[in-house]
């Protein structure tokens, strides 16, 4: 019944589990089988899945400590430029330049910064936000953030073909298996 | 799901975070039908249109202190600092409980913070912006606060970045951003769920863009982890130095009562002191209107009752050093300044303050009273008024006589002070009544890992 025309259509095959420990094993025998455009769906973060689907590490630490030193400096140079340069201002005869007295707002800003480039640079990293997406055209994708468990071979992989793979997520016994339309 | 006698028996010893036979989809469908469902509570009308009326007040109080000025208040030279700054203290230390649960608990693995973190994190918000409020009202012309920031202007002219007052516009603000966005952050996969299980247009489309297309992604979820986690430790440093940039408020000025070093971690610990007690009374209530005791279990207030007895020991230490410095020091005014307290105008004032906040809450020490709802709940009321009455000593008594004995006076608030103070209270629970009628009051995603992590333990 596919043909060439209808595998261009789809995003991908989505095989529906029960359980996180389901969806984790599947997760490794798909890439064992090959297969590397690959992503799974879970109601709540899964020990070691992200790893199953080949993504190890994220940079999101290094976007938090630039933004987090960038902050640092830019709090100590606002201070600094406000009391040196700008506006040179005398308080009960101490420096100009009283970084002591500097260091609290330096650090709000070491902070503000940081935080405001974890919560941002999570979701640029992801990607968010993402108005549509073909897997929200699968029906029982709504489970993915109730109760049951995901896992999708996008069709962009090079091994991806409807047939094949979708018996091949057969034989991983899930309760299902839905084609996510483009 | 039946327990086994063996099991029970385990239990004894500790009561669970979580009761047995919940799974991911119930646990689910109990919390997002709270929000979900279509019939509110002739319960929550009562207590929002209760909240309202005091919200009303505010903004009566408000407009009449726009309309004339600060001097409809009590507040005079030399007590300067009246109602409005006690309250500043007051609520911001109640903010504080919130980020101590979800950031430093989640740091620390407590897996019990779980069912309480979300209220608490929203109880921070609403807290802080009514502290934020008071600054701001007590400007005199709070049209003008924008002045307070560093902003380009005509005459090249800045804040005066020495003083801790400008410190508190920098540590107040960046606490509010970075509470409003970890509280964001661990509502998105929450909306996610509210926009799935949605019945009806309107909520389809309001949860479904504040979710931003959250799909549950492994990969998603592993970034969000590291965010949630850095998100932690960013905060837990900088929860410390809100309250130590406020103490600084008191502590920089030379004024005896003030001028003392153990402001910072006294302040500190009176503030998560407070802000637990602020945790256990509405989780109280919450947890018995909304039938979430299986979530909201007694390990909970058990541990919040402790929590609470430990830093109110630090805080009752605090006033110990605070008075032993005052006669161990040879600062005269500093001596006569604890004498005051004790014995001057005010002596009611801080003997209540002693009653409330350290002798009734030794009572926690008995297993009995943090098992008892109902104690416990009495015993966190009794310190949140302690803790006012804290800032009120603080502030009041000390400025009321300083050095020269020609200008002491007596402060007495005014109706538009109290007004104001429970006017502020309306504001933090109109806001908490609309937040739990409109947003999952429980983390679910965080209670569906708890759910399928005590599962494992069990079998």
């Amino acid at each position: 019944m596919p043909d060439v025309m209808a595998t261009k259509r789809i995003y991908g095959l989505v095989a529906e589990f029960e359980s996180p420990d389901q969806l984790l094993s599947a997760a490794r025998r798909t890439r064992e089988a090959g297969y590397r455009s690959v992503d799974a769906f879970s109601p709540m973060p899964i020990e070691g899945l992200a790893e199953a689907v080949g993504f190890h590490s994220t940079r999101l630490p290094l976007v938090v400590l630039l933004a987090g030193m960038f902050g640092a400096g830019g709090g100590f140079f606002l201070q600094w430029y406000a009391n040196v340069v700008s506006f040179p201002l005398n308080v009960g005869g101490k420096p100009f330049n009283s970084w002591p007295a500097f260091v609290p707002i330096t650090f709000e800003f070491t902070i503000l910064c940081a935080a405001l480039a974890a919560a941002f640079g999570m979701l640029a990293l992801n990607g968010l936000p993402t108005p549509y997406h073909p897997l929200f055209n699968v029906p029982r994708f709504v489970m993915a953030t109730r109760g049951r468990f995901f896992l999708c071979i996008k069709a962009r992989d090079k091994k991806f073909h409807v047939d094949a793979s979708r018996q091949f997520l057969e034989s991983l016994m899930p309760f299902g298996v839905y084609e996510a339309e483009l | 799901m039946e327990s086994d006698p063996l099991e029970r028996g385990a239990e004894i010893s500790q009561p669970r975070v979580i009761e047995p036979g919940y799974t991911i989809s119930t646990v689910t469908d109990k919390i997002s039908s709270i929000v979900l469902g279509q019939r509110t509570r002739p319960g929550w009308f009562l207590g929002f249109g209760a909240s309202f009326l005091l919200l009303l007040i505010l903004l009566y109080a408000v407009t009449v202190l726009f309309a004339i000025g600060v001097g409809i208040w009590g507040v005079n030279i030399p007590v300067g600092w009246g109602f409005a700054i006690v309250n500043f203290i007051w609520w911001i230390g109640i903010g504080h409980a919130g980020t101590l649960i979800s950031a430093i608990l989640l740091l620390l693995h407590q897996k019990w913070r779980t069912s309480i973190n979300r209220t608490a994190e929203a109880m921070t918000i609403f807290a802080v912006l009514c502290a934020g409020m008071f600054p701001v009202l007590h400007l005199g012309r709070p049209w003008l606060a924008y002045w307070l920031f560093p902003y380009p202007n005509t005459m090249w002219y800045w804040p005066q970045f020495r003083s801790p007052l400008v410190w508190d516009v920098f540590a107040v603000s960046t606490y509010l951003t970075v509470s409003l966005l970890f509280w964001f952050v661990g509502l998105i996969p929450d909306l996610a769920t509210l926009r799935d299980r949605a019945r009806t247009r309107a909520k389809q489309i309001v949860y479904g863009f504040l979710a931003m297309g959250w799909r549950g992604s492994a990969v998603h979820w592993k970034r969000y982890e590291m965010a949630s986690l850095l998100l932690a430790g960013l905060a837990t440093p900088l929860v410390i130095s809100v309250h130590t940039v406020v103490s600084f408020d008191f502590a920089i000025a030379i004024l005896p009562g003030w001028h003392t070093t153990i402001f910072p971690p006294y302040f500190v610990a009176g503030a998560i002191y407070s802000g637990f007690a602020m945790v256990l009374c509405l989780a109280i209530p919450l947890r018995k209107f909304y039938g979430l005791e299986d979530f909201i279990t007694m390990r909970h207030l058990d541990n919040m009752g402790k929590i609470m007895l430990a830093t109110g020991l630090i805080v009752a230490y605090g006033y110990m050093m605070e008075a032993f410095m005052a006669f161990y020091g040879a600062d005269i005014y500093e001596r006569y300044v604890t004498l005051n307290r004790m014995v001057g105008p005010y002596a009611a004032v801080y003997w209540s303050l002693i009653a409330l906040n350290i002798v009734i809450p030794q009572a926690l020490w008995s297993r009995r009273v943090r098992t008892s709802v109902g104690a416990l709940f009495a015993v966190a009321l009794i310190v949140n008024c302690g803790m006012w009455l804290e800032r009120f000593v603080i502030v009041v008594i000390s400025l009321h006589r300083d050095f020269m004995p020609s200008i002491w006076l007596m402060y007495a608030p005014t109706r538009w002070d109290w007004m104001t103070l429970l006017g502020s209270i309306g504001l933090f629970l109109t806001l908490l009544f609309l937040f739990i009628r409109y947003l999952p009051m429980i983390s679910i995603f965080e209670m569906r890992s708890l759910v399928t992590e005590t599962e494992g333990e069990r079998t």
